[in-house]
């Protein structure tokens, strides 16, 4: 930098420091909850620092037997359909972004026009604000319960067909003539070609994709009325139906954990394209 | 907009636009024309008979003081989400932006409540807040202050704040990082030799140059605290106590699918729709903007 002013240089670690503990300690504080013994975390204050009850917690709540709480859902099998989620929304919105963006880009059709404007549009209709006609559809469809209705009507996805269609603008045409002249189809091309090349985009909207995929809420609450088809984020929901005083912070803060890890997990291993895909091309 | 050189092919381009197509039209356009539909319906109570009632819908909704109050809580949460949100992750990239050492360590611990579902950080914020156990509560009640969300509604407001600024200060400073580290460095040097000490170059200097970036994700914010929020709302506060934290999205879909009101929900999801095409229309006005600099 331009100036070597000690303080200067104190203060910017000082509030960094000070806003990354801030921003960290909640989840801190979660992960300390949940090695503690429900006894342990129904006192004022609760521990700070780590218990010893951690096997029991998890244990417990994966395998369905927390004592007191009847009839409860492995949060295993919670876990299982988030997975699913995280995992089919993305690569279902790769796979049809993809598709739609190469014949955006790359054929020359009657409507394709209005084909890229009825896509553009869908960003401004958000679930919110069509929840009751849209759970009748899906309703209408048997799609109640089912990964298909949980994962399909998600996958449609404005921002993913543009970034797609973006990148596909910079691919020189060189590139395509070369390949005419080859006598390459245009799916041959789309494979060997354009494919390989948009490894970088595809990886990083994956990652941004999986958070939003696990991180769903609204849609389970709505598609999800049987106990087994509860994605872990909207499952925890259950464990906190009790007013204050019967929560068992515990088992709560232990499957918060289980919740937040694989996201976690993926923002910190994946950090190159998570910014990447977060700062090029947003949802 | 389009290539030179391009593919013939009659049927291949509808085949591959076919998926999108298909689940654009049945999960996105059919719904919405029904809300659009049956905001201008209304059934009776057993769902028997459909009337026409023209305009009833959104005027009994102005008419309606709980939806009014919900506008309010809205507008003042936004405004909150979208003020706090910006300030703070503003001040954290600017001095992200003066170091080097140990520069990844702070920006991997801040960008982790991305990673967070709305729902499972207003948990994790309940907790903290929670009058009987929580660790804020108990240090704000050491101070003299009795913290209750359940009863008290600005406690309730604070609380669904300060959850949703949490989450969204991840990505403001992704992108105020990203605003800071892409101002030429021979303008703020040229500033430093001229004797523009820190602040004067950032007021005269960075912030203008930030101003795109910041307008970016005031428009982002908002949609964020208009839609995204509704987890959070859920999982703290359920709108309470009484309706006071009842934004927007937790009113329709509370009067839509647990009051079953489907006509004056109906009436609610085309107003939320008139504000998501204005606040995409300000949205693009940044994108034409930038592309125009």
């Amino acid at each position: 930098m331009i100036e070597r002013q000690s303080w200067l240089k104190v203060t910017s670690h000082l509030v960094l420091v000070i806003g990354a503990l801030l921003v960290i300690s909640p989840l801190y504080l979660a992960l300390v909850a949940s090695t503690h013994s429900a006894q342990d975390m129904a006192q004022s204050p609760v521990p700070i620092w780590f218990g010893s009850h951690a096997w029991d917690n998890y244990g417990q709540i994966l395998g369905g037997n927390v004592p007191g709480m009847s009839n409860q859902i492995p949060v295993s099998q919670m876990l299982w359909v988030s997975l699913v989620m995280a995992l089919l929304i993305p690569a279902g919105k790769i796979v049809i972004s993809l598709m739609s963006a190469f014949a955006i880009v790359y054929f020359r059709f009657p409507w394709r026009m209005g084909v890229f404007w009825a896509i553009f549009v869908t960003l401004m209709l958000p679930v919110e604000v069509r929840i009751s006609p849209t759970y009748k559809v899906v309703a209408d469809l048997g799609m109640l319960n089912t990964y298909a209705g949980l994962t399909i009507p998600l996958i449609a996805s404005a921002t993913a067909t543009f970034l797609f269609r973006q990148f596909f603008m910079t691919i020189p045409d060189e590139l395509v003539e070369a390949a005419k002249m080859d006598g390459a189809k245009p799916m041959r091309f789309f494979w060997d070609i354009l494919l390989p090349l948009s490894r970088t985009s595809i990886a990083a909207l994956f990652v941004i994709q999986f958070i939003y995929g696990w991180n769903q809420y609204l849609w389970p609450l709505l598609i999800s009325t049987d106990e087994n088809m509860y994605p872990v984020v909207m499952g925890i929901r259950r464990l906190i139906g009790g007013g204050d005083a019967q929560i068992e912070w515990n088992v709560v803060m232990a499957t918060a954990v289980l919740a937040m890890l694989p996201p976690a997990l993926v923002v910190m291993l994946m950090q190159k394209w998570f910014v990447k895909g977060l700062t090029e091309g947003d949802k | 907009m389009q290539k030179q050189v391009v593919f013939h092919s009659k049927w291949l381009p509808w085949a591959l636009i076919a998926p999108q197509g298909l689940v654009i039209l049945v999960f996105f356009f059919w719904p919405a024309a029904q809300a659009l539909v049956q905001s201008f319906q209304q059934s009776d109570a057993f769902g028997t008979s459909v009337d026409w009632v023209g305009l009833d819908n959104f005027k009994a909704l102005w008419a309606d003081e709980s939806y009014l109050a919900s506008f309010r809580t809205t507008a003042v949460f936004s405004a909150l989400v979208a003020g706090i949100g910006i300030a703070v992750s503003l001040l954290l990239a600017f001095f992200a932006d003066r170091i080097q050492r140990g520069a990844w360590v702070y920006r991997t611990l801040l960008v982790m409540p991305y990673a967070v579902a709305p729902a499972v950080a207003g948990i994790l914020w309940l907790f903290l807040f929670s009058p009987s156990v929580g660790l804020v509560a108990y240090l704000l009640a050491r101070c003299g202050l009795e913290w209750n969300a359940l009863l008290n509604s600005n406690h309730a407001m604070a609380l669904i704040v300060i959850t949703a600024v949490w989450k969204q200060v991840s990505y403001n400073f992704l992108f105020f990082l990203a605003g800071f580290q892409s101002i030429p460095k021979s303008l703020v040097e040229a500033a430093a030799i001229d004797g523009a000490g820190v602040w004067h170059r950032f007021w005269t200097i960075q912030l203008p140059l930030l101003a795109p970036t910041t307008f970016f994700l005031l428009v982002v914010n908002t949609v964020y605290a208009f839609f995204d929020t509704f987890g959070i709302v859920d999982a703290t506060t359920k709108g309470g106590p009484g309706k006071d934290t009842a934004i927007l999205v937790y009113k329709v879909y509370f009067d839509g699918f647990k009051a079953l009101d489907l006509g004056g929900s109906a009436a609610q999801s085309v107003v939320l729709m008139v504000i998501v095409v204005a606040l995409t229309v300000a949205q693009f006005r940044y994108i034409e903007r930038k592309v125009h600099y």
